[in-house]
């Protein structure tokens, strides 16, 4: 099993700015001494509320953020490597809002030629752009349109088809579906499951929604306040938690009426 | 989306009218407005002069006509060097480490501090009145502003998931400047731009007025109101020409900047689900 | 007795119908929950009730409300309604309240101006109520200003404001969905309770059709501005007429067995 990300005592806090001028300056500490192992095929999901520092965690495992202390390694080599662009090419992300995420004044085309003309990726981009769109469910003539004029759903698969387009091998979504309609996030998350099945990708989901997280992880890490307070197999983990705070997480999860 | 924006539409009227006595300028005017008739002088409008003549027996009309050359370059002069000034200025202390952007904000402030006017009155002291000196002025006071203002919208910007998307997928500085940055910048460029040129062109009438602009022979509006003010008892019309043409031409800029705000303001747009 | 009566209502942007022949009734002491995604025109509905469309909309048709009809009344007859018979709660609290403003002093303004109290009064049942949305230390809680809460103690103070004058109908608009899903259920609780021991009818909106199961016992689902489907829970459940609310049954479902299969049993 290659071991492809790796975080080692992994912390990154915040200073805030002052209150005035004589008192100290304060600290948030986002994520605190972090340990990850991330193996080739495994699906994680990552599972937190806000201020959890799941977000902090991700964008240090992008590299597009700089630990206090600790270190991520990627196949072994500690983060930043001297060529990025390897790095970037392997491992990619999907964000939370798609609306948010995709730049209102690029079209979609645009918008998916950007990593394979940054990342210098060698195959003929148009032709990838079709593939790539094909593989999210969308149809070619899609390339001319502009975010405002798809749905949300659309644009969600636009911004998986842009982290999608340089092969990678990892795909960490942020809240991938927490945006979306209740009807289009099924869709959404149908399409990822089976991206991530054809594709061999490892995933690193993040979410706060139990229900995603049962559905598309393996395997599991439930941080509160930048700590994770436990972790193991989803099945393990949601059937017989440990820490009050996945107990809680757990007992909150909105349930149907036990009807027929 | 445009429909009913009035404020656009006199906006975009009234510089029109003050782009085309521009344009006129270079094709035809009544009279060469250089030259002079002593024994015409201070006649008001008539069929010959419809606005009147000066002091010196110069038709009034050719001059404003002619006038708007030095107002118009002037000021787009001016908002030309603003815009790239400050524009650069507040992308880069945007985009800076903390400790480039605290000392440049300062910076910023100490320049923003100084009356645009005043500025412009000092370096024509020091260098001389000219159209240059009055243009370099304008132009760095201005630059400020809009650096502040686009400081602001960049660091916005920048927060954009968007800009992450961007660097996740292997960009570069320059290049989220070119791709991300300006293009959603351009909007509030234009309006920037707008309400510069109106604060560029009021300040060069003032500089002429006070005799630190363009100097003469080359006619500019500031200049005829202070050299015709004095013969307000003889005659109240004749400051008023040059006067209306900068009312007119300032207020054009004003509306338009608050009508292109208006129209390209995605805030104002609320959509309602 | 029938508090709350809608007949047709329609709400169009110029030329756009937003919202489309809406009818349904609720009763004193009723719930009632809208159901529908983004565009459906949910909220949409819940503001023409008290009249806090933006004036571009065109309203038209009927909202009684006991037994005097309110829809496109003024804004002076309607304000003397709001926040006192009608209590309104929405979805971000930090936006919803005044950040310039102690918050136990918001809590007191719709008891100024609906019952004449004067401020130390005021400020002394606004304790109360901070106590009674399970605020604690309300003494000091009621000086702090709306940014130094947290989001579920800012929208327990949103909840406190709605029910300080003992509403007779409580809105809330999607006042969880900006919540961790652990404030999430306490916020929930407590409306629930306050709901039942003021005897207020409750009208809740939200896009969750679990949370809104949870709440009421009629569900009226949207879509697109058009009420497809008026039932109670149980019927929504065991067999929805449109194929729309069937849709949103499966879906509310298929999270459902997700997280149950894994909870309870790991996989098939």
């Amino acid at each position: 099993m290659t071991e492809l990300l790796r975080a080692d005592a992994l912390s990154r806090t915040f200073k805030l700015p002052r209150a005035s001028l004589r008192s100290e300056r304060s600290v948030r500490r986002a994520l605190i001494d972090m340990n990850l192992s991330v193996n080739e095929g495994d699906r994680l999901g990552i599972v937190g509320e806000s201020g959890s520092g799941k977000t902090t965690l991700a964008r240090l495992l992008l590299g597009l953020d700089v630990p206090t202390s600790g270190a991520v390694s990627f196949l072994g080599d500690t983060l930043p490597l001297s060529d990025m662009r390897q790095f970037r090419r392997q491992i990619q992300v999907v964000f939370q809002d798609p609306r948010s995420s995709l730049n209102p004044r690029m079209s979609v085309e645009d918008i998916i030629l950007e990593p394979l003309e940054c990342l210098a990726v060698e195959e003929p981009h148009a032709a990838r752009i079709d593939e790539v769109l094909a593989s999210v469910g969308l149809s070619g003539d899609m390339r001319t349109r502009y975010p405002h004029e798809l749905s949300g759903g659309q644009r969600q698969r636009v911004a998986i088809a842009r982290a999608l387009a340089p092969r990678p091998r990892l795909l960490i979504a942020d809240e991938p579906v927490s945006a979306l309609d209740v009807l289009v996030r099924d869709e959404i998350l149908a399409l990822l499951a089976d991206l991530t099945a054809n594709l061999g990708l490892t995933l690193i989901l993040i979410s706060h929604d139990l229900s995603v997280i049962a559905r598309l992880c393996d395997d599991v890490v439930v941080m509160q306040h930048g700590v994770a307070v436990e972790r193991g197999k989803t099945v393990d983990v949601f059937r017989a938690p440990s820490h009050p705070f996945t107990k809680t997480l757990i007992a909150s999860v909105p349930r149907l009426p036990e009807l027929s | 989306m445009m429909r009913g924006n009035r404020t656009l539409t006199i906006g975009v009227s009234l510089v029109s009218f003050s782009v085309l006595l521009f344009l006129f300028s270079f094709i035809w005017t009544p009279y060469d407005p250089l030259e002079i008739n002593p024994d015409l002088s201070l006649t008001g409008p008539s069929s010959s002069h419809w606005m009147g003549t000066d002091e010196n027996g110069r038709d009034i009309l050719s001059n404003i006509i002619v006038g708007s050359r030095v107002t118009l370059i002037t000021g787009v002069l001016a908002v030309v060097i603003c815009m790239l000034v400050g524009v650069s200025i507040g992308i880069a202390t945007a985009m800076s480490p903390k400790w480039i952007e605290s000392p440049a904000i300062f910076g910023i402030d100490i320049v923003l501090a100084l009356p645009t006017v005043l500025f412009a009155i000092v370096l024509a002291a020091v260098y001389g009145p000219s159209t240059f000196t009055a243009v370099f002025a304008i132009g760095i006071a201005l630059s400020a502003s809009v650096a502040q203002v686009t400081r602001r919208e960049v660091n916005v910007i920048l927060l954009a998931d968007y800009v992450v998307a961007a660097r996740a997928s292997g960009s570069r500085i320059p290049r989220i400047v070119r791709k991300h940055v300006l293009p959603n910048l351009r909007a509030s460029l234009f309006v920037q731009a707008s309400s510069a040129s109106a604060i560029a062109i009021l300040a060069e009438s003032t500089l002429s007025y006070l005799g630190l602009g363009t100097p003469p022979p080359d006619p500019s509006w500031g200049r005829m109101m202070a050299s015709l003010q004095q013969y307000l008892i003889a005659d109240p019309i004749f400051p008023l020409w040059p006067g209306l043409a900068i009312v007119i031409t300032v207020l054009g800029f004003n509306l338009l900047g608050d009508g292109l705000r208006e129209a390209l303001d995605p805030t104002l747009r609320r959509d309602v689900e | 007795m029938t508090l709350l009566q809608v007949r047709n209502l329609t709400i169009r942007f110029g030329q756009k119908l937003v919202v489309d022949d809406v009818s349904f009734d609720l009763d004193a002491g009723q719930r009632l929950g809208i159901i529908g995604e983004s565009g459906s025109g949910k909220t949409l509905t819940s503001l023409a009730i008290i009249g806090l469309l933006p004036d571009a909309a065109a309203v038209a048709g009927s909202v009684v409300f006991d037994g005097a009809e309110i829809l496109n009344k003024s804004d002076g007859e309607l304000s003397s309604l709001r926040g006192n018979r009608i209590g309104m709660v929405f979805q971000e609290p930090l936006t919803a309240l005044n950040p310039l403003m102690r918050v136990g002093k918001q809590i007191a303004q719709p008891l100024r101006i609906h019952r004449g109290m004067r401020m130390k009064a005021a400020l002394a049942r606004a304790i109360e109520l901070c106590a009674r949305v399970g605020l604690p230390d309300p003494e000091r809680l009621v000086r702090s200003y709306p940014h130094q809460l947290s989001g579920g103690q800012r929208q327990r103070i949103g909840l406190a404001i709605s029910l300080a004058c003992n509403p007779s109908l409580l809105i809330a608009d999607e006042p969880t969905t900006a919540l961790d899903v652990t404030v999430q259920q306490e916020v929930l609780k407590l409306i629930n309770e306050l709901v039942r021991e003021e005897g207020s009818a409750l009208m809740f909106v939200s896009h969750d059709l679990p949370v809104v199961s949870s709440m009421t016992e009629r569900v009226a689902v949207m879509r697109s501005g058009t009420m497809v489907e008026l039932a109670t829970v149980g019927e929504l459940f065991s067999g929805a007429r449109h194929e729309y609310s069937q849709k949103l049954v499966q879906a509310a479902r298929r999270s459902d067995d997700d997280f149950v299969r894994v909870s309870r049993g790991g996989r098939a």
